[in-house]
């Protein structure tokens, strides 16, 4: 039983990085219609900039407390990681979105600028791996044969606080109404007076400040930073948010779970040689019975 | 007057996520000198393209073994020069880069041995390169020493191939040994790579060379990939094995994620490792937790005496860290390589001729007193040496704790 519970928990944890990677990929569908492959690699931005604002936190300068530290990098790293992913949509996909390109050629440029940010870093920073800082003193807590520890329970909250947050921007706001509107009919909308560039650029902000700090989270649980740290990861999201229903906020979040369940169950029970076999065998069949995922609505009515 | 210039060529990747703890290649090939001095100003040419793939991109390793080869060729041309057959002569030395894929090892074998006609190579180190340019150097007839490579394929059946390392069916039974007798185990678990040759290779030796101990049993046998950073489900079922020590012959990166995560899952047990662990990020990355722990590798450099010591301070002090055990063994695949070209005892412009002589003269090495220790040859060539073990101090250095020898 312990087992069985230890291996839910597991899960929990390992779903919660799935899952709020994955609602970044599907607010930018949502709104724009484009799976925003750069998105894993924000992420992994996202977990260097924390390392280094962490690190500078911390050090001889400043010389702040680790637990004070946590508490300025996780706004800071929001912050700036978010103007990553504006910088990246004013100069990548902007420009395409002007000359009214096929959504085909701001696909393949997102998989461009995710290459482009691995091999910056890669050239910037070089290849030697960084140890992240531990920021919070780790407690574990034992219930019974089950290990449980604070920084595991964060994750997991901050996964279900980010998607609770983000249901209600997209359901309940105006710029939420306006993100709806505009995956509607992006041609009609400006005709309302509504600055879709604007939109656009706050759903960018959001993106990619939880992206952000999804990577910080994930920084200070796995504490081995490298430049291609996002792309399995990305992917895997990706796969995620399709499953749940792309564009559909609660679909993400539910599908980020589920390939976190699915992975650490096949890891259980099988050699973890098959995880990736099994895992998205059974995420093929669900959409293959289901080809807009779990929550997903066929054609135009996403968001 | 003939130069025998040498190539090193380092093989480094451009992928970091498909590095492993055997960072760094180097072939190194010797290219039989010309009569009119042709081939120095050609190598030199080389040396300089070459130099190319610069630090940053692949920290540490690349340096250290660069390092102890340019330590090496100082000594020889200082003393004007290697002395075969009553003559001397001047050596260089040539990095190259096989990118650390299997396919470019074999590549830059190929082109080594047809384009750049060398009659000898050192390198690859690790074996995911090893094996299959092992392949190409023996395919070609070329005489080949990897420095690092401890996967038995490397030079089964192979009498172009040599190597300076012991063996993974040498390394397991040693650390189940240890650990039986350190921890008093009777049962292990033990978790490894299933996508790296080296990790799966080393724990089936383990398996069966715990098994054969007849204490107990290998209660848990669970495998991860080589990108994975969330162990907590392979941990999680080790852990309700309850096993007496887990073995981890992971990569050091792996290495530094799996130990804190079984820490957070309650384990309190040892872990052993295997001398993949043997570089200094692994204490840089993993940091206290994987403080006490023992690993098993090629030698340590606390605690060394004699010539071993006498290189080490040499080293120390002309690079202000001490040679890691792919830079000692580095060190000593050329020193083998030098034994063999003098028992070679003769220069000859035909690459295919002094090829011929060098693997003979390789072959004719009965016993070899290298940094990590004195070696013989089996007729395989592997050499027959000591291991160490080696254990993670609390200061973070790898302090000797044990030698065994076969």
């Amino acid at each position: 039983m312990d087992f069985i519970i230890q291996n839910i928990l597991n899960a929990l944890q390992w779903g919660s990085f799935y899952a709020l990677i994955a609602l970044g990929y599907t607010l930018v569908y949502g709104v724009l219609r484009l799976i925003n492959f750069a998105h894993g690699d924000i992420f992994m931005v996202g977990a260097y900039i924390s390392f280094f604002v962490a690190s500078f936190l911390i050090g001889p300068i400043v010389g702040f407390s680790p637990m004070m530290a946590f508490v300025i990098t996780v706004p800071l790293t929001m912050v700036l990681t978010s103007l990553v992913g504006v910088t990246l949509e004013r100069i990548a996909y902007r420009p395409l979105r002007r000359k009214g390109a096929h959504r085909l050629y701001v696909v393949i440029t997102a998989l461009m600028a995710g290459l482009v940010l691995e091999y910056s870093n890669l050239a910037l920073l070089g290849a030697s791996r960084l140890k992240f800082p531990e920021l919070i003193e780790k407690q574990i807590w034992h219930f019974g044969g089950v290990t449980m520890t604070n920084l595991k329970v964060m994750v997991i909250v901050t996964a279900i606080l980010v998607f609770l947050f983000l249901q209600w921007v997209v359901t309940r706001t105006r710029v939420g109404m306006a993100m709806r509107a505009i995956s509607y009919d992006k041609f009609a909308i400006p005709l309302m007076g509504i600055p879709i560039d604007s939109i656009i650029v706050v759903t960018f902000v959001l993106g990619s400040g939880f992206a952000g700090l999804a990577g910080l989270l994930f920084a200070m649980s796995y504490p081995v930073l490298e430049p291609f740290m996002g792309m399995l990861i990305g992917w895997k999201a990706v796969i995620a948010a399709v499953v749940g229903g792309i564009g559909d906020i609660k679909g993400a979040f539910v599908g980020g779970f589920l390939l976190g369940f699915i992975e650490v169950g096949v890891v259980t029970v099988f050699p973890s040689t098959y995880r990736d076999l099994f895992a998205f065998t059974i995420l093929l069949l669900i959409l293959w019975m289901k080809p807009s995922g779990l929550f997903g609505i066929p054609q135009s009515t996403k968001i | 007057m003939c130069h025998i210039a040498w190539h090193i060529a380092s093989i480094v990747h451009n992928n970091p996520t498909e590095e492993t703890n055997e960072d760094i290649e180097i072939s190194g090939c010797i290219v039989p000198g010309r009569p009119d001095g042709d081939s120095s100003t050609r190598c030199r040419h080389h040396q300089e393209r070459l130099q190319y793939p610069d630090d940053r991109r692949h920290p540490g390793s690349w340096g250290r073994l660069q390092n102890a080869a340019e330590m090496y060729l100082a000594d020889i041309n200082g003393a004007g020069g290697l002395e075969v057959g009553g003559k001397k002569y001047m050596l260089e030395f040539i990095y190259m880069d096989n990118e650390s894929k299997a396919d470019s090892a074999v590549n830059a074998a190929l082109k080594l041995i047809e384009q750049e006609e060398v009659v000898a190579i050192i390198g690859p180190n690790s074996s995911k390169q090893a094996v299959p340019g092992g392949g190409t150097a023996n395919e070609n007839r070329t005489p080949m020493i990897s420095p690092w490579s401890t996967n038995p394929n490397t030079t089964l059946d192979r009498p172009w191939v040599f190597r300076a390392a012991f063996l993974d069916p040498f390394q397991g039974p040693v650390v189940a040994d240890f650990a039986a007798k350190k921890f008093g185990a009777k049962t292990a678990a033990v978790l490894f790579d299933v996508a790296n040759d080296y990790s799966v290779g080393l724990a089936e030796v383990f398996k069966s060379a715990w098994e054969a101990k007849g204490l107990g049993p290998v209660v848990a046998y669970e495998s991860n990939g080589t990108k994975d950073q969330d162990f907590s489900a392979q941990l999680t079922t080790i852990i309700a094995a309850k096993p007496d020590f887990i073995f981890v012959p992971e990569n050091y990166n792996q290495v530094a994620l799996i130990i804190p995560q079984a820490r957070d899952l309650g384990y309190k047990g040892p872990f052993m490792g295997s001398d993949a662990w043997g570089t200094p990020d692994l204490v840089k990355l993993c940091g206290e937790q994987c403080y006490g722990q023992y690993f098993s590798t090629h030698y340590a450099a606390a605690g060394a005496t004699g010539a071993t010591k006498v290189v080490i301070d040499r080293y120390k002090a002309k690079y202000g860290a001490e040679p890691a055990d792919y830079a000692a063994l580095t060190w000593d695949s050329i020193g083998l390589m030098v034994e063999g070209i003098k028992n070679a005892g003769m220069v000859d412009s035909n690459p295919r001729k002094m090829r011929t002589a060098i693997r003979d003269g390789l072959a004719a090495i009965k016993s070899f007193d290298g940094v990590p220790g004195s070696s013989k040859f089996n007729e395989q060539g592997d050499p027959i040496k000591c291991a160490v073990i080696v254990k993670v101090s609390d200061e973070g250095t790898f302090v000797f704790e044990e030698s065994v020898c076969p």
